[in-house]
């Protein structure tokens, strides 16, 4: 066991995937010599060498496009787009070429890939840095979604992520790299792909979140609790596939919730969600499920960042919404 | 081949590289049949010739044949391949069967003569998911729609090889059009920082469906495009399929040795429509295509196999009829194919298939 938090855990992971599986090999820009612009992989050169742990030119669909030809060939590529707001200028090889493979060849040719990119608010960076854009992977078949929200998951996630032979879009929140630590197995584990987690027991109201949401929804149920009102709070972890039936057990017990999501309200993930508990949940339900998220604006410039994005708050307003209903 | 120092131009304290010598195609038949370059003659023995000319006759019958198909409503998206014949026919003869192939969308001759049957081909075009299941041992990835795609999954594909220290080299197919995606310059960069044994093909036929080389780009050439990426370029007369395939054999020797990619352009020219919604009288004249069927690849090494006595109209001919019965059985047995169902796309989608998309087949059972 050690302490370690979140970026050290996801490089612990591709540590022992390195170790454990000669198929695996990983890169991106600044990944390589240094480690990365956040040192997520630093290190991981000097012990594995080159051939596995590589810089590449400043060119993301080349880079996406590139694992997908190594993907072919019986290598496990994990590529780092170095901040998520470049995944644009790798969409296509990412969302279509990786996302059809399989489905393209009829199975002949599969995607065992992990695009990996920091994204998530709160930290005043760039534009384009910080972009919460797992929605578009949502909408977008044949490519599975993960957002962790701890150390531990993180690691476990990634684990499973580098093994699985689909490709997976595994966005790591930038605020979270280094906001705390925890207690972490060393050596592999994994955590499974498509399983939520209550990580807040509670009676009253079901707080579905992921990723930096997850912690700001945890800091509401505790002043909730001061009021009187026990929150539930499930971390997603995997968008897709999602773990429909985690959240519906959790409304079942409640009849309340709402999803807090740092993407802008329409059409995303938590869209996707209230849809599926509407399907499955409806009859358990006294209030309409809330989506607690910013509006629909372009990503606030850094000035007004923190104003945008639901704080705890804001996502007790929402909850008593949904309580007084 | 290979590269010239560049003229430099000098204002004041300012040195601009401008233009770069000028290349002359590789060449090594006349449009007449004659040797006019020994040197550059590939090593084939009668054998091998017979069977360049069988593929290429084979190729445009199956072209005429595929069109044709087409208007019946047998055939789906189709793109003509006649008169690149020399192109894609020789560079495919020149590799080994373990070389790989990444091809844009017309680029089916290609990946027929590498092994994927033809009946495959036709459900590609016909829009089955059988036509991609490219089989076990044929190294070829499906046709790709996305022009330039293909183009970085060959440089994984090489990056593949090269670490697996495999003596492969892969080879990857666009057009004029293709050489101004971005995917191309990323494509030709990665290749050249990393030495990869890449060969870079682009059939430059002159135009993009209908937009014309001088519209595509201000470049000398696309060969000379390769001077930006630090990269082997070369130029060959695409309508030659004894240049066509020295070409590639030495690209690909280079590549197999360690020493790198190269870029390829071969000067062709598509006598028929991008696809079967064109209409080239839009902008195209008749006297420009007469032009270049005076350069016929087929009627060009047909005159220089007759000269060696190794080939008569006869042979032709039967080769024709051949061919066509060949698209016949293999038209059937494309329509013939199990049909697709939802579910079975639904399995197709990932390794396990998840609840959610379990689920959804019940809109289909």
């Amino acid at each position: 066991m050690a302490q370690m938090n979140m970026k050290e855990a996801i490089r612990d992971a591709m540590r022992v995937e390195l170790q454990r599986d000669p198929s695996v090999i990983i890169f991106g820009e600044d990944v390589g010599r240094v480690g990365g612009v956040f040192r997520a992989t630093e290190g991981l050169q000097q012990e594995f060498g080159e051939e596995r742990v590589f810089d590449t030119p400043l060119a993301e669909s080349a880079i996406a496009g590139m694992a997908v030809g190594l993907g072919t060939q019986g290598f496990r590529p994990v590529a780092e787009i170095q901040f998520v707001g470049f995944i644009f200028e790798a969409m296509d090889q990412m969302f279509v070429q990786a996302a059809r493979m399989r489905y393209r060849s009829g199975g002949r040719y599969h995607a065992p890939i992990v695009f990996r990119t920091p994204f998530g608010g709160g930290g005043r960076a760039a534009e384009l840095h910080t972009d919460a854009l797992e929605g578009l992977a949502v909408q977008t078949p044949g490519i599975k979604v993960v957002v962790p929200s701890t150390p531990y998951d993180a690691k476990g996630l990634l684990i499973s992520a580098i093994r699985d032979n689909d490709p997976v879009f595994f966005l790591e929140h930038l605020n979270l790299y280094h906001a705390y630590r925890e207690e972490v197995p060393e050596g592999e584990y994994t955590v499974p792909i498509g399983k939520a987690k209550v990580v807040r027991e509670g009676k009253d109201v079901t707080i579905i979140a992921y990723g930096m949401m997850v912690h700001t929804a945890l800091k509401a149920a505790q002043e909730l609790e001061k009021s009187g009102v026990s929150a539930e709070v499930i971390d997603v972890r995997t968008l897709v596939p999602l773990d429909i039936d985690t959240i519906v057990a959790s409304i079942q017990k409640t009849n309340r919730a709402i999803v807090v999501q740092e993407a802008q309200k329409s059409a995303g993930a938590a869209a996707e969600i209230i849809a599926q508990i509407n399907e499955k949940a409806i009859l358990h339900l006294e209030a309409p499920v809330l989506r607690c998220a910013p509006p629909d604006t372009v990503y606030p410039f850094a000035q007004i960042e923190d104003i945008w994005l639901p704080d705890p708050d804001r996502v007790i307003k929402y909850v008593r919404k949904v309580l007084e209903f | 081949m290979g590269k010239t120092a560049p003229q430099v131009v000098h204002t004041s304290d300012l040195k601009y590289i401008v233009r770069s010598a000028d290349v002359e195609p590789l060449r090594v038949l006349s449009p007449d049949g004659e040797v006019i370059n020994p040197d550059k003659m590939p090593e084939l023995t009668d054998e091998q010739l017979k069977e360049i000319m069988y593929r290429m006759v084979f190729t445009r019958t199956w072209d005429e044949r595929a069109i044709n198909l087409g208007r019946q409503g047998r055939l789906g998206f189709y793109a003509p391949v006649s008169g690149q014949e020399g192109t894609m026919v020789g560079s495919e003869y020149a590799l080994n069967k373990e070389d790989f192939i990444c091809p844009g969308y017309r680029d089916m001759p290609q990946i027929v003569w590498h092994g994927l049957p033809l009946y495959q081909a036709f459900l590609y075009s016909r829009g089955h998911q059988h036509g991609g299941q490219i089989p076990e041992g044929v190294n070829v990835l499906m046709p790709q729609i996305i022009i330039g795609a293909q183009i970085l999954h060959a440089v994984g594909i090489g990056m593949a090889f090269k670490l697996k220290k495999e003596k492969r080299v892969v080879i990857t197919y666009t057009g004029d059009g293709g050489s101004s995606e971005g995917d191309f310059y990323e494509g030709l960069n990665f290749a050249g920082v990393y030495k990869l044994p890449v060969i870079f093909f682009v059939q430059n036929n002159g135009y993009a469906i209908t937009t014309p080389f001088y519209k595509q780009t201000a470049a000398q050439s696309i060969a000379h495009k390769a001077l930006a990426a630090g990269i082997r370029g070369v130029q060959v007369d695409g309508m030659d399929v004894l240049a066509v395939i020295a070409a590639v054999r030495e690209a690909a020797e280079i590549a197999r040795s360690g020493g790198g990619p190269t870029l390829i352009e071969g000067l062709t020219y598509r006598y028929r429509p991008h696809s079967m919604a064109d209409d080239p009288t839009k902008y195209r004249t008749k006297e420009e295509e007469s032009e270049w069927s005076q350069k016929d690849p087929i009627v060009r090494f047909g005159k220089f196999l007759a000269k060696k006595g190794l080939w008569t109209d006869e042979d032709t001919a039967r080769v024709r009829e051949e061919a066509k019965a060949a698209v016949n059985e293999h038209i059937k047995k494309a329509e013939n194919t199990e049909k697709m169902t939802v579910p079975g796309l639904i399995d197709s989608m990932f390794e396990h298939t998840p609840p959610h998309l379990e689920e959804q087949k019940a809109d289909f059972q």
